[in-house]
C-alpha cells in the first residue's frame, strides 16, 4: 500500500544533557499554526526545525479552477493581514499579461490603499511582537489604530478584512463619499500615535535589553537565506521593490527606505516602526491631487460595465453576461510580478495557455523566505529569543503554506 | 524564642481559642475577598490603561465578575492528566495556597482593640518573630511551584517551575537583605513594634516612615524583589504565556488552577502589607474625629497604603515587558544584591555611629 501521507518531522535529542521540546502548531506565539521541533540544552536552543504545512489551503491550486476575476477573492486568503497587496500584486501580473492600461486615478487609490495596508499590517505586527516579549498594553494601543484602517478599507469595499478591492483593470467601485476625509483624519493622528508606541518601547530598557542584539542576522547569511522585505533591510541590504522596481505608480511618490546594520531583533523593529510613518507620508501625498477620471481600464472585453449602462445598452449588457458566464481569455504567456508586501516581496506567477482560466499561479511568499532565516537567527540562543525572532520576522502562516 | 503575646491576666485559655477563631474567620474572609477584588481591580485598572472598559457585565461596574469567576473555576471539569505524578500534582496547589494564607496571619493591620473588656491585637497571632516566620512561609512556597512542575510531567511545566525556582530562590536573598536595614534601625523582628517605631513626625510634618529616614533604597530593592517572589510583571517568565504557555500550571485546570491564581494574589497582598509595615509606616497616619473614626483610620490608612502597593503592581504590569532568563538572574544577583548588601552596611554604620 502506498504510503498515503508524510509523517511529521521528528527530532531526536542528540546529546546526553539535551532534551527536544515542541512548540506549536498550538501555541501562544508561534503566531498561528507554525510548529517549531527544538533541541534545547537547558533553555539554549541547539537545533531549530520549522514544521509547516499546518494552514495549507490549496489556494494556488483552486485558482487553476477559477476565471481569471474570480481568482482574486482567492489571493485575500493567502496573506490575510494585507489583503490588498495580494490583490494587487495578482492584478497587476494578470494586467500584464493582457497589456492593460490603468487609468491614473485608480493607480493613485492603489498606491493609498496599498501604503494604509502596510500600515494596517504592521501595526499587527507592533502588537503581537510586543505582546510576545511581554508588553501587553502596545498590542491594544495598536489594535485601535488598526481599527481605524479597517473602517476606511470597509468603506471602500464594504469588507474589513478581506477586501478583493482592487480588480483586473481598475477597482471594484468609486470610492464613496468622505472617504479622503477619512484618510486625511486618519493620516494627520497617526504620526502621534507612533510615537506613543515608541514611548513605550523603543526607549524601555527592558525592550532594549530583550531585542539588541538578539537573533542576528547577518548581511551574507540575509541574502543566502533568502530573507527579504523588512527583515533584509535591517541587516543593512538596501532593496525595496517600490523604489527599485516601481509598479503602479509608486515613481510618482517621495518615500525613504529604513535601514540598519545592526541585524538583530530591535533593528527590525525599528526599521518597521519607521516604515509606519513613511508608509504614512505616502498616504498624505496620494492625498495631495489624486487624478479624476475612471476608475476602470476602457477595455469592456475584461471590465464589467457599470450597472447605469447595462441598463441602457445592449453591447453592455452582453459583455457582462460573456464576463462573468464565459470569463475573459489572456493571451498565453506567463509572467512574474513582485510587489514589496509589508513582509518583502511578494510574487505572483502567472502561467496563461490562452484559455480564461490560469493554467498555473504560485505565490512567492515573503513569509516563506524569511521563515528559513529563523534557525541561523536562533542557534545558541534562548527560548525566549525564540519567540522574539519569530516576532520579528513577521511570518503569516496563511502565507507560508498557502 | 518564640513567644505569644498572650496577656493572661486578661484573657483565659478558653477567651483565647474563641477570640483567636473569630479572628481567623475573619481574616480569611477578608483576606479571599481582597484576593478576588484584587483580581478584579487588576482586570478594571488594566482595561483602562489598554483602552477598554475591563469586566462590566456582571453586576454594576461588574462587580459580580469575580463570584462568575469562582463559579466558573468550580464548574469546570477537572482533568487530571494521567502521565502525572499524582500525589504531589494534586499536593502542590494547595500547598501553594495554604501558604499563601498562612503568611497572611502574622501581618497586624492595626493597633489593640478591646472589645466588651477583651483586649486584642488586629492581627491572628501577635509573635516575636513574625518577620522572620513570614519570610520563612513565602521561603516554602517555592516548593508548591517546583512540586507541580515535576510532578506535572510536561516539558513547559517543567521548564517553568525550574525558572520559578531559581528565581524565587535568588531574589529571596535580595528580599531578605534589603529588609536588615529596616530591622538594624528598629532592633526588633516584631512587625508590631517595627510600625510602633515609625509614628511620629520628623521636623514637623514629615512621618517617620522608614522609607524617609534613609531606607529608600531599600525599598526599591524590596519592591523589585518582592515583584520577582511574586511572579508578577516583569519578571513573570516562570508562566510566561508567550514562551511557556502558562509555565508551571499548564497542565493544571478548574480549582487546582484557581489555587494557584489565588495563592500569587494572596502572596501579592502579602507582599503589599510587609511592604506597609516595614517602609511606609504601617498605620500610622492623620487621625482626627469622633471616636469610632479614630478607631476606624488606622486600618483605613493600612489598607490605602496596601491597595497604594497593589496599585503599582497593576501598573507596571500595563507598561512594561519582560525580562529575559539570564537577564533576571544577572539583574537579582549583579544589581539587586549589591545594592541590597551596600544599604545593610551604610545602614548599620551609621546606626553604630548614633549611638
Amino acid at each position: 500500500m502506498p504510503q498515503m501521507f508524510t509523517p511529521s518531522p521528528t527530532l531526536e535529542a542528540t546529546g546526553p544533557s539535551t532534551m527536544t521540546l515542541n512548540m506549536g502548531p498550538q501555541h501562544p506565539s508561534t503566531h498561528g499554526v507554525l510548529r517549531l521541533l527544538l533541541e534545547i540544552d537547558g533553555e539554549t536552543v541547539v537545533r531549530l526545525m520549522p514544521d509547516i504545512g499546518f494552514l495549507h489551503t490549496g489556494i494556488e491550486k483552486t485558482c487553476e479552477a477559477k476565471f481569471y476575476q474570480q481568482a482574486v477573492p482567492l489571493t485575500d486568503r493567502i496573506d490575510y493581514l494585507c489583503p490588498l497587496t495580494n490583490n494587487l500584486c495578482y492584478v497587476l501580473a494578470v494586467e500584464r499579461l493582457l497589456g492593460l492600461e490603468i487609468p491614473p486615478r485608480a493607480q493613485w487609490l492603489r498606491v493609498m490603499l496599498n501604503e494604509l495596508t502596510r500600515i494596517n499590517s504592521h501595526l499587527v505586527w507592533l502588537g503581537t511582537h510586543a505582546l510576545d516579549i511581554g508588553a501587553m498594553s502596545v498590542f491594544l494601543y495598536c489594535f485601535r489604530e488598526r481599527e481605524d484602517t479597517l473602517r476606511i478599507f470597509e468603506m471602500v469595499s464594504g469588507q474589513r478584512m478581506m477586501t478583493s478591492y482592487f480588480r483586473i483593470g481598475g477597482l471594484a467601485l468609486e470610492p464613496p463619499l468622505g472617504m479622503f476625509d477619512t484618510v486625511r483624519k486618519f493620516v494627520n493622528r497617526f504620526p502621534s500615535r507612533v510615537d506613543e508606541y515608541e514611548n513605550l518601547l523603543t526607549a524601555n530598557p527592558i525592550w532594549l535589553r530583550r531585542t539588541k542584539g538578539v537573533a542576528y542576522l547577518a548581511p551574507e547569511d540575509a541574502i543566502a537565506l533568502g530573507a527579504t522585505g523588512p527583515t533584509l533591510r535591517a541587516s543593512g541590504v538596501d532593496i525595496d521593490l517600490r523604489r527599485d522596481m516601481p509598479y503602479t505608480g509608486y515613481e510618482k511618490f517621495q518615500f525613504k527606505v529604513p535601514i540598519s546594520h545592526d541585524g538583530d531583533v530591535f533593528a527590525r523593529y525599528i526599521v518597521r516602526v519607521e516604515e509606519l510613518r513613511e508608509s504614512n507620508e505616502i498616504v498624505r501625498q496620494t492625498l495631495e491631487g489624486v487624478p479624476e477620471g475612471p476608475i476602470k481600464a476602457d477595455a469592456p472585453k475584461i471590465v464589467l460595465p457599470d450597472r447605469e449602462k447595462m441598463k441602457t445598452q445592449m453591447e453592455a449588457l452582453i459583455y457582462h453576461f460573456k464576463i462573468v458566464t464565459e470569463g475573459f481569455p489572456v493571451p498565453a504567456g506567463e509572467v512574474y510580478q513582485a510587489v514589496e508586501s509589508p513582509r518583502g516581496e511578494m510574487g505572483y506567477y502567472v502561467v496563461s495557455d490562452g484559455s480564461p482560466k490560469p493554467y498555473r499561479v504560485h505565490v512567492r511568499a515573503p513569509s516563506f523566505a524569511n521563515l528559513q532565516a529563523l534557525e541561523t537567527m536562533c542557534k545558541g540562543r534562548l527560548i525566549a529569543d525564540v519567540v522574539a525572532a519569530i516576532g520579528s520576522i513577521d511570518i503569516v502562516l496563511g502565507e507560508v503554506d498557502r | 524564642m518564640l513567644r505569644l503575646y498572650v496577656e493572661e491576666k486578661m484573657l483565659s485559655i478558653t477567651t483565647f481559642v474563641i477570640v483567636s477563631v473569630i479572628k481567623i474567620v475573619i481574616a480569611l474572609a477578608v483576606l479571599l475577598t481582597a484576593v478576588a477584588y484584587t483580581v478584579w481591580l487588576e482586570r478594571k485598572l488594566v482595561g483602562r490603561i489598554q483602552n477598554r472598559w475591563g469586566p462590566q457585565r456582571v453586576g454594576p461596574f461588574g462587580l459580580l465578575q469575580p463570584l462568575a469567576d469562582g463559579a466558573k473555576f468550580i464548574f469546570k471539569e477537572d482533568l487530571t492528566p494521567p502521565y502525572v505524578y499524582k500525589p504531589l500534582y494534586i499536593a502542590a496547589p494547595i500547598l501553594s495556597l495554604v501558604l499563601a494564607l498562612t503568611s497572611i496571619s502574622l501581618v497586624p493591620i492595626g493597633n489593640w482593640v478591646t472589645v466588651r473588656g477583651v483586649r486584642t491585637p488586629l492581627e491572628i497571632t501577635d509573635v516575636n518573630i513574625g518577620l522572620l516566620i513570614i519570610l520563612g512561609i513565602t521561603s516554602l512556597s517555592v516548593y508548591g511551584v517546583a512540586l507541580a512542575g515535576w510532578s506535572s510531567n510536561s516539558k513547559y511545566s517543567l521548564l517553568g517551575s525550574l525558572r520559578a525556582s531559581a528565581q524565587m530562590v535568588s531574589y529571596e536573598i535580595a528580599l531578605g537583605v534589603s529588609l536588615v536595614g529596616v530591622l538594624i534601625m528598629s532592633g526588633s523582628l516584631n512587625l508590631r513594634e517595627i510600625v510602633d517605631m515609625q509614628g511620629g513626625h520628623m521636623a514637623g510634618f514629615i512621618p517617620r516612615w522608614n522609607i524617609f529616614r534613609g531606607q529608600i533604597v531599600a525599598f526599591f530593592v524590596y519592591l523589585a524583589a518582592a515583584f520577582a517572589e511574586t511572579n508578577r510583571v516583569p519578571f513573570d517568565l516562570p508562566e510566561a504565556e508567550t514562551e511557556l504557555v502558562a509555565g508551571y500550571h499548564t497542565e493544571y485546570s478548574s480549582m487546582k488552577f484557581a489555587m494557584f491564581f489565588m495563592a500569587e494574589y494572596a502572596n501579592m497582598i502579602t507582599a503589599a502589607s510587609i511592604a506597609t509595615l516595614l517602609f511606609l509606616g504601617g498605620w500610622h497616619g492623620p487621625l482626627g474625629g469622633p471616636w469610632w473614626l479614630q478607631a476606624i483610620l488606622p486600618v483605613f490608612w493600612f489598607a490605602l497604603k496596601v491597595f497604594g502597593f497593589i496599585f503599582l503592581y497593576i501598573w507596571i504590569r500595563g507598561t512594561l515587558p519582560r525580562f529575559r532568563y539570564d537577564q533576571l538572574m544577572a539583574f537579582g544577583w549583579k544589581f539587586l544584591f549589591p545594592i541590597a548588601v551596600a544599604n545593610v552596611l551604610v545602614t548599620s554604620l551609621i546606626v553604630a555611629l548614633q549611638k
